[in-house]
C-alpha cells in the first residue's frame, strides 16, 4: 500500500505539469457549471447538462487518463524502473486507478453544487460506480498498447461508444437500443431518477455484466502482457 | 555475486543467447561487450529476472535469479539504454520518488545530485535536461539507495566525452565503495578503462573473456614495436631480444619520438574472433 500511496503522491505532481491529462479532469465539471447556469432554455429537462456531461465525464475522463498514464509510463521506460525498484504491478496499477478515482470524484464533487443536496450522495454513487468501471477498461487498454499512439487510438472509439452513446441515445430510439447495453447508458437512466430504488433487475445485470467483462478483460491482458 | 551457467534464449525459433556461463565476483567490475544485436540487453534482462531463459541456470547474490526477495532486489540498480526518467517533474521530484521507495532520507536527493554534477539543475525539469545529463539523473537515481550490484546497459552511448568521463569517474567510485558492476558497452576504450573482466558477445555466443589486458595479449600475433623516428621515418622491428641493442642506440641517440608495441585493442580482437567490427551498427 505504501508503493501505492507513492505513486499517487507521484501522479499528483505530474498532473499539473501534464496539461492534456488535467484538461481531461477539469473540462466537463467547468462546462457543466458554465452550461448549467448560462442555458436556460424552455421545456428543457432539470439538470440537463448535469445529468448528460456527467455521464460523458463517466465515459471519457477517467478511461484516457488511465489509458495514457500506464501507455505513456511504458513507452517512457519508467514503469520497468517502478518494477525493477520492487514496485509490484498491483500496487502501480491500485495506485494509478485511486488516484484517478480520486480526481475524478473531486470533479464529480464540482458537478454535485448544482444538485438538490438531497441527491447528492445518490449522484456521488452513480459517479463512484461508473468511474470504477471506466478506470477497469482504461487500464485494459492502457495495458494493451505498447505506447502512447496506440493508446489514442485504442481509446478513441470506446470513448465515443461509452462517452456519446447515452447523449445519442436521447435522440435516437435505434441507437437507445444498443446504448442500454452500456454501463453509462444504465447510469445516465438511473442519475434521471436519482434513485437506486427504481432500478429494475435488468438495469442491475447490465450494470453487472459490463463490471465483469471489463474485470474479466483486464485480468487476461495482465495475465497475457503484464505490465511489460 | 553472479554466476551465469550454459543459458539459452531463443525468440520465435531464433536462437539469441547460446551456452552463455560465467561468475562475477563481489566488487568487480564486469564488461559485456559486443554489437549492438549481441544479445547483450536481452542478457541483462536475464540476469535481473526480467525475461525468462530457456536452458541453464542464473543465481544472483547466490539465489535462484526469480527466487529474489524484495530486499534483494533492493541491493540491485538497473540503468537500461532508455533512461526512464519522469520528464515533467524536476530533478529533485523524479529522485523523490524513489527515495520514497527505496526508504532513503529525502536529504539524501541533494547528495547524490551534486555527486552527479547535476546540484544546480534539482528544480530543472527532466525534460529540460541535455542526453548527458539524463544519464546522470538515471544514474543518480541508481546509486542513491546504494545498491550493492549495479547493472548498466550501454551508460554512456551516444554521450560526449566530457560527460562520458564524468560517468566513468562516477562507476569507478562505485567500484571503490564495494559495488560490483555489470556493464554492457560497443566502446572497447570504455571496457578496457574501467572493467576488471570482459566477455566478448557476438551473435549470442561468448567468444572470449577475461582481463582486457591479457585478452590484448593473448592475441599479439605480430609482436613488433614500432618506432617513429626524429627524421619522420617509421621503423617496425621484432618484439624479441635480438631488437633491444637497435633500440637502445636509437634510444641513446635521440632519434625515437614515438615508441609503441603491437598489442592488439579489444576491437582488433574482436574483429579478429568474428569478422565483425565492435561499432559497426554506429
Amino acid at each position: 500500500m505504501r508503493n501505492s500511496l507513492i505513486i499517487i503522491k507521484k501522479q499528483i505532481k505530474d498532473t499539473f505539469k501534464n496539461k492534456t491529462v488535467l484538461i481531461q479532469f477539469i473540462l466537463f465539471p467547468v462546462m457543466t457549471l458554465i452550461m448549467e447556469n448560462a442555458i436556460n432554455i424552455d421545456g428543457m429537462p432539470e439538470l440537463f447538462f448535469t445529468k448528460l456531461f456527467s455521464v460523458m465525464y463517466i465515459g471519457m475522463a477517467p478511461l484516457t487518463s488511465v489509458a495514457s498514464i500506464i501507455s505513456e509510463e511504458k513507452e517512457k521506460n519508467t514503469l520497468r524502473v517502478l518494477t525493477m525498484a520492487n514496485v509490484k504491478p498491483w500496487q502501480y496499477l491500485l495506485g494509478i486507478g485511486l488516484y484517478v478515482w480520486l480526481i475524478c470524484m473531486i470533479g464529480a464533487g464540482v458537478i454535485a453544487t448544482g444538485i438538490k443536496k438531497e441527491d447528492i450522495p445518490c449522484y456521488m454513487l452513480i459517479m463512484a460506480i461508473g468511474f470504477v468501471i471506466s478506470i477497469i477498461a482504461g487500464a485494459c487498454i492502457g495495458i494493451f498498447s505498447k505506447n502512447q499512439m496506440a493508446a489514442t487510438s485504442t481509446v478513441m472509439p470506446a470513448m465515443i461508444v461509452f462517452a456519446f452513446a447515452p447523449m445519442l441515445a436521447m435522440f435516437n430510439e435505434s441507437i437507445e437500443k444498443v446504448a442500454r447495453f452500456f454501463y453509462t447508458q444504465q447510469l445516465k437512466c438511473i442519475m434521471d431518477d436519482m434513485t437506486f430504488s427504481t432500478l429494475k433487475a435488468d438495469n442491475i445485470w447490465i450494470l453487472v455484466i459490463n463490471s465483469v467483462l471489463m474485470v474479466s478483460l483486464f485480468f487476461i491482458e495482465f495475465k497475457k502482457k503484464g505490465l511489460e | 555475486m553472479i554466476r551465469c551457467n550454459d543459458v539459452y534464449k531463443s525468440f520465435s525459433g531464433k536462437t539469441v543467447l547460446s551456452g552463455i556461463g560465467f561468475d562475477i565476483s563481489d566488487g568487480e567490475i564486469f564488461g559485456l561487450l559486443g554489437p549492438s544485436g549481441a544479445g547483450k540487453t536481452t542478457l541483462i534482462k536475464i540476469l535481473t529476472g526480467q525475461l525468462t531463459f530457456d536452458k541453464g541456470s542464473v543465481s544472483v547474490f547466490d539465489k535462484d535469479v526469480f527466487s529474489l526477495s524484495g530486499e534483494d532486489k533492493k541491493n540491485i540498480g538497473i540503468m537500461m539504454d532508455q533512461f526512464g526518467v519522469y520528464e515533467r517533474l524536476s530533478c529533485i521530484d523524479n529522485l523523490k520518488v524513489f527515495a520514497d521507495i527505496y526508504g532513503v532520507p529525502t536529504g539524501k536527493i541533494k547528495r547524490t545530485l551534486e555527486k552527479v554534477g547535476l546540484g544546480d539543475a534539482g528544480n530543472k525539469a527532466a525534460s529540460t535536461l541535455s542526453k548527458g545529463m539524463r544519464a546522470r539523473l538515471a544514474l543518480a537515481r541508481l546509486f542513491m539507495h546504494s545498491p550493492k550490484l549495479i547493472f548498466l546497459d550501454e551508460p554512456t552511448s551516444g554521450l560526449d566525452p566530457q560527460t562520458m568521463r564524468q560517468i566513468h569517474k562516477i562507476i569507478l567510485e562505485k567500484k571503490k565503495e564495494g559495488c560490483t558492476v555489470f556493464l554492457t558497452t560497443h566502446n572497447m576504450e570504455e571496457a578496457y578503462k574501467l572493467c576488471d573482466r570482459v566477455a566478448l558477445l557476438n551473435e549470442g555466443v561468448i567468444v572470449e573473456n577475461g582481463a582486457p589486458e591479457e585478452i590484448c595479449r593473448k592475441y599479439n600475433h605480430q609482436k613488433t614495436i614500432q618506432l617513429h623516428l626524429s627524421s619522420g621515418e617509421d621503423v617496425v622491428i621484432p618484439h624479441e631480444s635480438g631488437s633491444a641493442e637497435r633500440v637502445s642506440r636509437l634510444l641513446a641517440d635521440g632519434c625515437i619520438e614515438t615508441i609503441h608495441s603491437s598489442e592488439p585493442t579489444l576491437e582488433t580482437v574482436f574483429l579478429e574472433l568474428t569478422g565483425r567490427k565492435l561499432e559497426e551498427d554506429e
